[in-house]
């Protein structure tokens, strides 16, 4: 294991275009102006991640938003807390599918097909409705953990267009550097994966994006900095330096004039390690979605620091909760609000941001899908603040949201839960 | 190392993609006294050799992406025995480390006693090791290799040049390399390179 040296910090990484903040700040120097030096490593799975989190090899790292609160509900079976002081960014996800399902799709419904997003489901439905008729095997899509908001995105789009997670399709894990052969021989249909990936598929030919994250939930919550709370409490200072550091690298991501010198950063194999070209493309907005489709331009394909994208908003730790519940991950009842402000701890982010003069939201929750605290009702209202084509999401009432829900693991109790969450 | 009978029969599975490390494993673990094996080398149909087999242990390196695939796997899992990484145990702090360090997990099945499993990833521990000692082997084996051929090329174009014997044009480049500093390959090398770029090959 790496021996630990004085203001040293380890953190582990996956490859992925949001693990960008970490290494900027390393590469650019961040964690030396702050006066620290960022140790990276670069792994091949979230369990690789978690467990060295656990045993105390790593410090912290770039984690899915919901492994601290898995770890927190003792789902991953890991022991050591893990708390989030701060998020790494929002949004970077797509689902893309294959070649042949894509052209299914475009026979169905050419319009949801194209307009992508929640329309799309609508074809992908008429797709599976028309297998499951002919007696085809149902089709097999992808995600990259169990505990990720790649499952719950997946999940609860096709929840939308009224396609079952559990019974009518197979939903697998896939490395998503496994994804594009993959999806080319046929043994997966679609995946949801972070970017590259969903960019990588499509520039091989192999996959089609049909919805990015920011169509089905604009600014949605993705990767967060999972800190073992052991050491958040031993090193105060040095999580205080981190954040800081984490925070120049955001900013010197989103500025358009770093967007050619963080491609060539990011590209290179010890970080990303995909082509220059397909990481400026998603830096800058630009989204190839093959298939004739006409190229996405999205300023916000992946937020780094604007918006509060570095805040650990509660409310998307209780939406998180929402789903781990809906899906059936867990089923004992706790308290919703205990666990989320056990883990999402945006005290640390505050107290750093407010020493570098940036302003904070002063609540710890939204309503998701309304606008962000940060902006005005109306500016929201023009942009379309979309959460999964319905209205929002009430962090107050977690239940009846759930209620709500018609699709949902038949092995839920709702009314179990009550008692120690009378107020949701 | 002794084992009770119920020990033997243990079954465990190995994913390994690396030939050469799941021959040495395998190996390793038959000495043990272990007999129920598998070993499973393509990552495809992963989830349906597992549950054909039902380890009790299964051992997986650190750098294999399917990690995240078993895990998605014990969660939703049609098995009723449901195996659990290794790591949730805290008490064995040592094994964990040397399991890090050598780049091995395991899961579990629940309720398996650690006494049970310890030898068991004991002799994975060090069959991991022996592995990294001979691939290290290998690989200065293959640069000596290498060396000695670049050095005999060198030696031949002093020869030729300068008319020496070999002994001569071999003591040409040990004062060179001493003289400067430097290895006898490197400066074996730079005079290859520097006879080609004069001689425009």
């Amino acid at each position: 294991m790496p021996e630990h040296v004085r203001n040293e910090i380890h953190a582990g990484f996956i490859p992925l275009i949001d693990c960008a903040p970490l290494v900027i700040a390393a590469e650019q120097g961040f964690d030396a102006q702050f006066g620290f030096q960022l140790r990276l490593y670069r792994e091949v799975s979230w369990a690789n991640i978690r467990d060295k989190i656990d045993v105390g090899a790593y410090d912290c790292a770039h984690m899915l938003a919901p492994m601290p609160i898995a770890t927190a509900l003792g789902l991953g079976r890991t022991t050591a807390p893990i708390i989030v002081p701060m998020a790494l960014n929002l949004n970077g996800n797509a689902i893309t599918v294959s070649a042949a399902i894509f052209e299914e799709m475009l026979a169905a419904d050419p319009e949801a097909t194209r307009a992508g997003g929640m329309n799309a489901v609508k074809a992908l439905k008429r797709v599976v409705d028309a297998h499951a008729k002919s007696g085809m095997a149902p089709l097999t899509l992808g995600m990259v953990f169990p505990f990720s908001s790649h499952n719950y995105d997946m999940r609860y789009w096709l929840a939308a267009g009224g396609i079952d997670p559990d019974n009518d399709v197979n939903l697998i894990v896939i490395p998503p550097p496994l994804t594009a052969e993959n999806l080319r021989s046929g043994r997966i249909d679609g995946f949801c994966a972070g970017e590259p990936w969903n960019s990588v598929a499509v520039s091989q030919g192999a996959g089609r994006i049909v919805a990015t994250k920011s169509q089905l939930w604009s600014r949605s919550p993705e990767k967060v900095l999972g800190v073992r709370a052991a050491w958040a409490e031993q090193n105060p200072q040095l999580l205080d330096a981190l954040i800081k550091a984490i925070i120049k690298a955001g900013q010197w991501l989103e500025d358009p004039r770093n967007c050619d010198q963080a491609a060539d950063i990011l590209s290179k194999p010890q970080w990303v390690g995909t082509t220059r070209d397909i990481i400026r493309n998603v830096l800058s907005g630009t989204l190839e979605r093959g298939g004739r489709l006409a190229v996405n331009k999205d300023p916000e394909l992946v937020l780094f620091h604007s918006h509060a994208a570095n805040f650990p908003w509660r409310s998307h730790a209780l939406w998180i909760l929402s789903q781990m519940i809906r899906w059936g991950q867990v089923r004992e009842p706790f308290d919703l609000n205990a666990v989320v402000e056990e883990v999402y701890r945006p005290e640390y982010y505050r107290k750093a941001a407010a020493a570098l003069g940036i302003s904070v939201p002063h609540e710890n929750m939204k309503r998701e899908g309304d606008y962000a605290v940060t902006e005005t009702a109306s500016s929201a209202a023009k942009r379309g603040q979309s959460f999964f084509g319905s209205d929002h999401f009430d962090p107050l009432h977690v239940l009846n949201y759930l209620e709500q829900q018609k699709i949902r693991s038949p092995s839920i109790d709702l009314t179990r839960f009550k008692g120690l969450n009378a107020s949701h | 190392m002794p084992q009770s009978r119920d020990d033997t029969e243990l079954k465990i599975l190995v994913i390994d993609e690396n030939p050469l490390r799941r021959a040495i494993i395998e190996e390793g673990l038959r000495e043990a006294g272990l007999h129920e094996i598998k070993l499973v080398s393509d990552m495809n149909g992963l989830v349906e050799k597992i549950y054909s087999f039902d380890p009790d242990v299964l051992l997986i390196d650190l750098e294999n992406p399917s990690r995240d695939v078993l895990e998605q796997m014990f969660q939703v899992s049609r098995l009723v025995r449901r195996p659990i990484a290794m790591f949730v145990d805290q008490s064995d702090g040592p094994t964990i480390d040397a399991a890090i360090d050598a780049g091995v997990s395991a899961y579990i099945v629940d309720g398996l006693r650690k006494e049970r499993v310890r030898p068991i990833l004991e002799t994975t521990i060090s069959r991991f090791r022996a592995f990294d000692r001979l691939r290290s082997e290998l690989e200065e084996t293959r640069s000596a290799l290498k060396e000695r051929k670049i050095i005999e090329k060198a030696k031949g174009i002093l020869m030729k040049t300068r008319g020496l014997e070999e002994e001569a044009a071999y003591a040409a480049l040990r004062r060179q390399a001493m003289s400067t500093g430097n290895r006898i390959a490197d400066v074996a090398a730079a005079l290859i390179s520097t006879y080609n770029l004069l001689n425009d090959k």
